[in-house]
């Protein structure tokens, strides 16, 4: 680059207590440029988008933005000097209307409406509270606002996530202006072809260190793709399965659980599969693809907008998670605290599930309430030293309670949402195991994981959401790192041969 | 209990984690320490006849404090239970010629049922806050309680024999009003820790998305759980105006805070998904003695309820404090 960087960071380093996030992190922006910034969930990309903006400090590590230190101590500063972020969340007020929101962030509110009207959205009426408005007018109206301040550098993350596709059009014009005006934009999104229509470069961050930074091209994908993920990675014949091999195949059987083209919310649009008794099905998506609300549709936590759901062949509709329960469904939700009776004990919290029809409300029977348990820690082998309360267990013995209270209850269907996030290396090798003894009994497991490995280490198949669709079926065999993340990504995939042995996604079309 | 690694605590901790294991060992500290005072006070005044008197005096106010425990656990509260039974004892004193004892007696339980109902209906299901739910039905409440009483007028009142026995007898010195009163303790104490129904109270209270995880509806509960307290302040009522012998408006409506008071001075948090009732039994000891100390100190009326106010504060937050996880 000849010219001057407009931004420039280098050697960012952030820790959260024991936690590395940022180990070496940069970037570098030119003038007039865009710059796709890319990483695996946990890379660091949003550490260094929050460091960049003000909202938290680096421990070490240099940011300037034209030649100039940029010490931001908030937000506010940030914007001062010419980086204005647009988030993935709504950042206006939704009680105010849109004129007190401009005010607020000091808006002019020529240029803000010029550019709302650039951006697509007509009649547009500025004492319009703001909770009235729809999703994507809320983000298109963020970019207006970011725009309308004339930043020297522009962040944008996950613009594109909740807009139809004309308004991606628009927004993606409005960008490739801003560079063509010597203005650059920092680029984050979950979709290649948005990145290799716009951005001129792409650096990729993995655990918490920039590895690179391609340019964008035809073929820099798979690049970009190997970068995120390291070195070559391991094939599916150098993992060691924890138990046996894929099942075989029976296609005459009912199915224990069929989804069919179930839609909720803005997230889940379109998604439909099946899942077998004794299979464990893993569920693969970048974050927010709406992988969330399939699993509490599924728990029955939300009702779907639409889709149905059929349990061994027949309809079922849950109002309440305890019509789930009822039917087999039992869920582990993604964060513990969510599931668990914190100042409770651990027979307290796994006895749970026992109670809670109006018939059991009477005398506990200490003793088989005591056996019950007894045997689901066992099982489990949770630590009870500290059994009394379960804030005082480790991480990895909480999610082990709320694995064990499902066991304990009788459990035919198990939900698992990112079951080994935040906990160690040994508690995970005993929980893959788990799943796949559940589903040698005959249960199923339905597991969302957002480490691609886990997926050969403990699914029989795996079906890849992208958008809020079903995108891909893989068999565990040919599910390595590699494969998952092109398909969680939407990529199709080269090679035929990852898609050939499974043709559920078409099966499950009614007939 | 084998503690290996408790060695190395210094004497502060280990006290701190008695009491936090043992709540209940302060509050009867407490209590002890104030009974102390008082007969240093006023010597000879900590005689059987002052403990029956105490003891009767706090009954009432110890059953409509296990509403609040109740309810507070879930992280409810009930303010209705004052009016509830209040309601209770007027319809009781001016149905008694009419439909005799036993009659009369199942009648007016009926109101203060229908109150907690509607209480539990409200919150359970409108999802209205319990605060607002049962200050409004206590309100109701009070309303129709002066609407019936224009239509009793010419009916007179009268307190029920056996009503009078349990509120103000004794036998061989102890207050027959413990006949009633310690099955029923007995009865939630146990139903708190040994039934399905105690462990949702806790379990709603602490963390209403894991109970629902778990398949609990919590209407249910909450429905029940204010039918409960409804009908236990509708026997507090009965009891207190065989106490008190003269029934009126507001007969119980004075009982009503003190009865929040004893539950969080018992250590009940007012959160949710803390307490027992024994802490609230030793709470409404306490209140009782302090108002008896207050009393003997011939203070104004007004100062003497700023001093309340303020002992009040004052063992609440040091109880808070010293039994809570640092």
């Amino acid at each position: 680059m000849a010219t001057e960087p407009l931004l420039e960071a280098s050697g960012v380093v952030k820790s959260f207590g024991a936690v590395l996030a940022l180990r070496n992190a940069s970037l570098e922006v030119a003038p007039g440029e865009v710059v796709a910034l890319m990483g695996a969930n946990g890379a660091g990309k949003s550490t260094l988008v929050k460091i960049l903006t003000g909202a938290i400090r680096p421990d070490a590590g240099q940011i300037r933005i034209k030649g100039r230190d940029h010490r931001v101590h908030s937000p506010a500063q940030a914007r001062q000097t010419g980086l204005v972020p647009v988030y993935q969340e709504p950042s206006l007020i939704p009680d105010l209307d849109v004129a007190a929101n401009l005010r607020l962030s000091n808006t002019p509110v020529e240029p803000f409406l010029k550019w709302v009207e650039e951006l697509g959205i007509a009649g547009l009426h500025l004492d319009e509270p703001v909770l009235r408005l729809p999703l994507a007018t809320l983000r298109i109206l963020d970019l207006a606002r970011a725009l309308a301040s004339e930043p020297d550098v522009l962040l944008l993350d996950e613009m594109t996530a909740a807009l139809p596709t004309d308004l991606v059009e628009r927004v993606l014009k409005v960008v490739r202006q801003q560079c063509e005006l010597d203005r650059s934009v920092i680029y984050i999104s979950h979709r290649f072809s948005e990145i290799s229509s716009l951005c001129d470069r792409a650096t990729v961050l993995r655990d918490g260190e920039t590895v690179g930074t391609v340019e964008v091209g035809p073929g820099s994908e798979e690049r970009i793709v190997e970068m995120m993920l390291g070195a070559p990675v391991k094939s599916a014949e150098e993992i060691v399965r924890a138990t046996g091999s894929a099942l075989p195949v029976q296609t005459q059987e009912t199915p224990r659980l069929r989804v069919r083209n179930l839609s909720s919310g803005t997230k889940l649009s379109d998604v439909s599969f099946e899942m077998r008794a004794g299979e464990v099905l893993g569920v693969v998506a970048l974050e927010g693809q709406g992988q969330d609300e399939l699993f509490e549709v599924l728990a029955g936590f939300e009702r779907p907008s639409g889709g149905h759901i059929e349990i061994d062949g027949r309809d079922v509709r849950f109002h309440h998670p305890a019509d789930a329960i009822a039917a087999g469904h039992v869920y582990v939700p993604g964060d513990r605290a969510d599931a668990l009776l914190m100042q409770r004990s651990v027979r307290e919290n796994i006895a749970l599930p026992f109670y809670a029809r109006p018939f059991r409300w009477g005398n506990i029977n200490m003793g088989k309430e005591k056996s019950r348990v007894g045997a689901a820690i066992e099982r489990l082998q949770i630590d009870t030293r500290a059994q009394g309360e379960v804030q005082r267990l480790s991480g990895g013995n909480q999610q082990k309670v709320t694995i064990a209270r499902w066991i304990a209850a009788g459990v035919r269907t198990l939900l698992c949402f990112d079951p080994t996030r935040g906990i160690d290396i040994r508690t995970k090798r005993e929980i893959y195991p788990l799943l796949r003894e559940l589903a040698d009994q005959g249960s199923s497991v339905l597991l969302y994981t957002s480490e691609l490995e886990e997926v050969q280490l403990a699914c029989d198949r795996a079906v890849v959401i992208f958008n809020g669709r079903v995108v891909d079926v893989i068999d565990a065999h040919d599910a390595d790192e590699p494969t998952l993340m092109r398909a969680a990504y939407g990529l199709t995939a080269g090679d035929a041969n990852a898609k050939a042995p499974t043709g559920e996604a078409a099966e499950a079309s009614p007939s | 209990m084998t503690m290996p690694a408790q060695d190395d605590l210094s004497i502060a901790k280990r006290i701190r984690r008695f009491l936090r294991d043992h709540p209940l060992v302060p509050l009867v500290v407490l209590l002890i320490a104030l009974v102390v005072i008082l007969e240093l006070m006023r010597p000879g005044i900590f005689n059987e006849r002052w403990i029956g008197n105490t003891i009767k005096f706090a009954i009432p106010l110890a059953m409509l404090a296990a509403c609040q425990t109740l309810t507070m656990l879930t992280g409810g509260i009930d303010l209705s239970v004052g009016i509830a039974a209040t309601i209770s004892a007027f319809v009781v004193a001016t149905q008694v010629a009419i439909l005799g004892t036993p009659g009369a007696i199942a009648v007016s339980l009926i109101p203060a049922i229908l109150i907690g109902i509607a209480n539990g209906i409200g919150v359970g299901l409108f999802r209205v806050h319990p605060l607002i739910m049962t200050l409004g039905t206590g309100l109701i409440g009070t309303g129709c309680l002066q609407v019936y009483q224009r239509t009793v007028i010419a009916t007179g009142s009268s307190v029920p024999d056996i009503l009078a026995w349990l509120g103000t007898g004794r036998t061989f010195g102890a207050p027959n009003s413990l006949l009633v009163f310690v099955p029923m303790a007995a009865l939630i104490i146990y139903a708190l820790r040994r039934t399905g129904f105690g462990r949702l109270l806790y379990a709603l209270g602490e963390n209403e998305d894991a109970a629902r995880l778990a398949g609990v509806r919590s209407w249910q509960v909450i429905l029940a759980l204010y039918a409960l307290s409804g009908l236990i302040a509708g026997i507090t009522g009965l009891i207190y105006v065989g106490l008190i012998k003269a029934p009126s408006l507001s007969l119980a409506v004075p009982l009503l805070l003190p009865s929040v008071a004893a539950a969080v001075i018992g250590g009940t948090s007012i959160f949710g998904g803390r307490g027992t009732y024994s802490g609230t039994i030793v709470g409404a000891l306490i209140l009782t003695v302090l108002t008896t100390m207050l009393t003997v100190l011939q203070m104004p009326e007004g100062s003497r309820r700023i001093l309340f106010g303020l002992i009040i504060l004052a063992v609440t937050a040091v109880y808070v404090r010293i039994t809570e996880d640092s």
